[in-house]
């Protein structure tokens, strides 16, 4: 992998502020022309604990994260310990000469001395980092302005201070290689995690009602939300478990409004029989799933990718439904919009497959546009029909014209119970058999708006890596170390994996080997694309221990045969 | 001045003689009274015989899940406060299925009437003892006597300050009917837990049961006096207590929300340049 790309990580307690230190030090970087890919590894607890910020930056594209590490900021003894096995052999600690003692490849400064009475340490971090990194001085400054500018003078003066004497300290002390130099900068860059652009492209859709529990990794899709309610009048509620989040979200969206409901695997558990009530009462519901290890409570604060199934299946009976899965940033955003505007489209559940490693996972953007954006579709406000509006007149398309209650005179019945055209409870068999068809030919139309899958690589490849989701990165990273080698390879990458477009890469031919590279310990994706194609997809590069992929973690195991 | 018959009369799916039917009748009586016609009106209910009250008068429906009438009502009212909104349902589904949404509902005080038809029983799945059954009442579900306390939900919403707290009894028409108006009126969260018997599967607690019981409070009854409140709520045995038991002054749900404005949000205007504005907050620049 590329020398111009390099691993910066910073350790230590919760509490320490070094998601703080992460955050400026990623701004810098992309203001210094640089690309990040952001891992954040944390632990579930407040206080204490080993967490780790990862950024992974070059000039060049960077597509994932990586395990060797150029640079560590070791904020306590134990980060000191724990990652020394995987610094690179030119890598350099940096730290307080409390926790680290300068040797090869060591650099111990006194952070505690240069950080004063006030206890300026993440600024004092950031500018040993900054300056070692040869990153410009008023970049940094500007990084100050911009947090702490808006308080008192005295704070910002004291940080400034404090950023001054950590340069100084750090004046003349070099990396064992050269720092990667940055692009001329670009000014139309964002700096954008997961769940940012989640509530981005929630914004871009019109989604004016949010309710939720908090659960990790969903929670931090509410935040900008909640920032910018008053402005774009998005009215957001903590409610008292899941099982609420759904039903009010379905109440919302039966009243007109445009819903979105953000939460984990084990509160979507809870959710599924809204989900399912969603789907019999037509209702649009569009579901983010921020995965994290299961069963049960499993690992809170990592990743993984072992809740298709239950989304694919989530809600008792049979009715039409989609799940996207972005692999990026730009995807985030994108599909959030589209899978709101699908779900009030086809009027029932549609989701959204993301993980902690994306979700929390900071990336430099172009930034977002809204211009072109059409005006959401909402439920509509008159009624100009020639009859007596019926909630569920019975269409060839399958999808009836949604009414928003109480805004006009017309009645809209809404029921959970089978129902005739007009929403009023039945238990006439041939009522049943119309509406169960009626409901289900939506497919078609998920199907019709199905999105093909990425393909990137040789067009009729020997190796092909078949991924979904936030692997993407990893797997083109893989690929590219693939087409280095010579070997005639591809990706393929669904960022929707329901209704499932197949693609000629995936077809048998001789000599190719197919592999399915997903975050789940039993192949999920794998089995699905064998139901759908009718063949078997053996080999696959599965991760299951809470860590995202990296590209050296599918080459070991492709070299082995997967 | 709308008339009760704008409600419609359908055929129903409940026995001969159940307390359904007087509720059905007091609920269009109230809403004519109030002047509302069928499409200013949405009923959210759940699942079980009460339930199903919704689809016997004409107005807006939205007929959910076991439990859920409270969420469902409550995002009903945040996307559109112009609409009258009145959560119907059982014992079973309020108090037992639907409890966490029910405590939830009486700390966010927001504007919806929510009338419960309790007949001490779960009746659609055939004589189960509910959470409001007495303790030791001998069910076929509970052939030793229900094993817990029985759940008294005015109890509860008056020691919560729930905003409008009643009891009334379907075999008292009038007076429930002018509860249910007061319940509507009441600008924030109202219970009106409603007394019924169910013919055919309480046999303890039965129409005359009730009638023995069930007196109305006095004209001298203060409903504000909480602490008179807190006593009347506790009331169960030879008399019951009906009326307002409880009627509160708290801040009715939603203004602390920062995206609220009292209007439809299916009116929201979708706005670019706003839009725009927060993604060029995250410009690095």
């Amino acid at each position: 992998m590329s020398d111009s790309i390099r691993n910066i990580v910073i350790a230590g307690e919760a509490g320490q502020g070094l998601v703080t230190i992460g955050q400026m030090l990623v701004k810098g970087l992309i203001r210094s022309g640089h690309e990040v890919v952001v891992t954040q590894g944390y632990h579930s607890r407040i206080r204490g604990g080993h967490n780790t910020f990862a950024v992974r930056y070059g000039a060049g594209p960077v597509h994932g994260p990586v395990r060797e590490i150029d640079v560590l900021v070791a904020l306590n003894r134990e980060s000191v310990d724990l990652h020394a096995p995987d610094m690179a052999d030119d890598g350099m600690m940096l730290g307080d000469e409390a926790v680290l003692e300068s040797g090869p490849g060591r650099k111990s400064f006194a952070l505690q001395e240069l950080s004063g009475d006030a206890g300026y340490e993440n600024v004092v971090a950031l500018g040993v980092l900054g300056s070692v990194l040869g990153i410009r001085h008023e970049v940094l400054r500007q990084e100050l302005e911009e947090r702490f500018g808006a308080k008192s003078e005295k704070i910002r003066n004291e940080n400034f201070q404090a950023l001054d004497r950590a340069r100084g300290a750090a004046q003349g002390v070099t990396l064992p290689f050269v720092p990667p130099q940055g692009r001329v900068p670009d000014e139309n860059r964002a700096m954008v995690n997961g769940n940012e652009a989640i509530a981005l492209g929630a914004m871009a859709a019109g989604v004016n009602f949010l309710s939720y529990y908090p659960m990790t990794p969903a929670t931090s899709i509410v935040f900008p939300l909640l920032a910018h309610a008053q402005e774009l009048k998005i009215v957001v509620e903590q409610v008292e478990d899941e099982i609420s989040a759904v039903n009010m979200a379905v109440g919302a969206s039966y009243g007109g409004a445009t819903c979105l409901v953000p939460t984990s695997g084990g509160g979507f558990a809870l959710m599924t029989e809204g989900v399912s009530l969603a789907g019999m009462t037509e209702t649009p519901l569009c579901v983010v799933v921020a995965q994290r290890p299961g069963p049960a409570t499993g690992l809170p604060t990592r990743t993984e990718q072992g809740d298709l199934n239950l989304v694919l299946y989530a809600g008792h009976g049979e009715f039409p439904r989609a799940v996207f899965a972005p692999g990026s940033i730009e995807e985030c955003f994108r599909l959030t919009r589209l899978a709101v505007e699908l779900a009030e489209r086809v009027q029932g559940p549609v989701f959204l497959l993301t993980d902690q490693f994306l979700a929390d996972s900071y990336r430099a953007v172009p930034v977002f546009e809204a211009g072109e954006l059409s005006a959401p579709a909402r439920a509509l406000t008159a009624w100009e029909g020639d009859s007596p509006y019926f909630r569920y007149t019975v269409t060839e398309t399958g999808v009836s014209a949604r009414l928003a209650p109480c805004v006009t005179e017309s009645l809209v019945v809404a029921d959970s119970d089978e129902h005739s055209e007009d929403g009023h409870i039945t238990e006439d068999h041939a009522v049943r058999v119309t509406m169960v068809d009626k409901r289900l030919r939506k497919e078609r139309i998920l199907d019709e708006a199905g999105l093909a899958p990425t393909v990137e690589g040789d067009p009729d490849p020997d190796v092909v890596l078949v991924c979904w989701g936030s692997s993407l990165g990893p797997v083109r990273e893989a690929l590219e170390a693939l087409e280095q080698l010579g070997t005639s390879a591809a990706l393929v990458h669904y960022a929707q994996v329901w209704p499932l477009v197949p693609v000629e890469q995936l077809a048998k031919r001789k000599g190719r080997r197919v592999v399915v590279v997903e975050g789940n310990a039993t192949g999920q994706f794998a089995d699905l694309l064998a139901r759908k194609l009718e063949r078997g997809f053996p080999e696959r590069i599965l991760r299951y221990d809470g860590l995202p992929f990296t590209a050296r973690y599918i080459l070991d195991r492709l070299d082995k045969g997967a | 001045m709308v008339d009760k018959s704008a409600f419609g009369t359908f055929e129903t799916a409940w026995c001969p003689g159940c307390g359904n039917h007087m509720i059905l009748d007091a609920l269009k009586e109230g809403l004519a009274t109030l002047d509302l016609s069928p499409h200013q009106v949405v009923l959210v209910s759940g699942i079980g015989q009460a339930a199903k009250t919704p689809h016997y008068l004409r107005a807006n429906v939205f007929n959910g899940l076991h439990g859920r009438s409270l969420p469902v009502a409550t995002g009903m009212k945040l996307a559109n406060p112009d609409a009258v909104v009145v959560a119907e349902s059982g014992d079973g589904c309020h108090y037992g299925e639907g409890g966490n949404h029910f405590l939830a509902a009486l700390r966010r005080n927001i504007d919806i009437t929510v009338l419960v038809h309790n007949n001490q029983i779960y009746g659609l799945t055939k004589g189960q003892a509910s959470p409001t059954t007495a303790m030791g009442q001998v069910t076929k579900a509970q052939p030793g006597g229900a094993p817990s306390e029985p759940f008294n939900p005015v109890q509860v919403a008056v020691a919560m300050g729930g905003g409008f707290v009643a009891r009334g009894f379907s075999g008292m028409k009038e007076h429930l009917s002018d509860l249910i108006c007061q319940a509507i009126r009441h600008p924030g969260f109202s219970l009106v837990d409603i007394l019924q018997p169910c013919v055919s599967f309480n046999t303890v607690n039965t129409f005359g049961w009730y009638k023995k019981r069930c007196t109305p409070l006095g004209e001298e009854y203060d409903p504000y006096d909480r602490a008179r409140a807190v006593q009347t709520a506790e009331i169960w045995g030879e008399t019951i207590p009906v009326g307002v038991i409880f009627k509160g002054d708290r801040e009715r749900f939603a203004s602390k929300l920062p995206g609220w404005d009292g209007r439809p949000l299916v009116t929201r205007p979708f706005d670019r340049e706003k839009l725009q504005r927060v993604f060029d907050g995250f410009r690095v620049v």
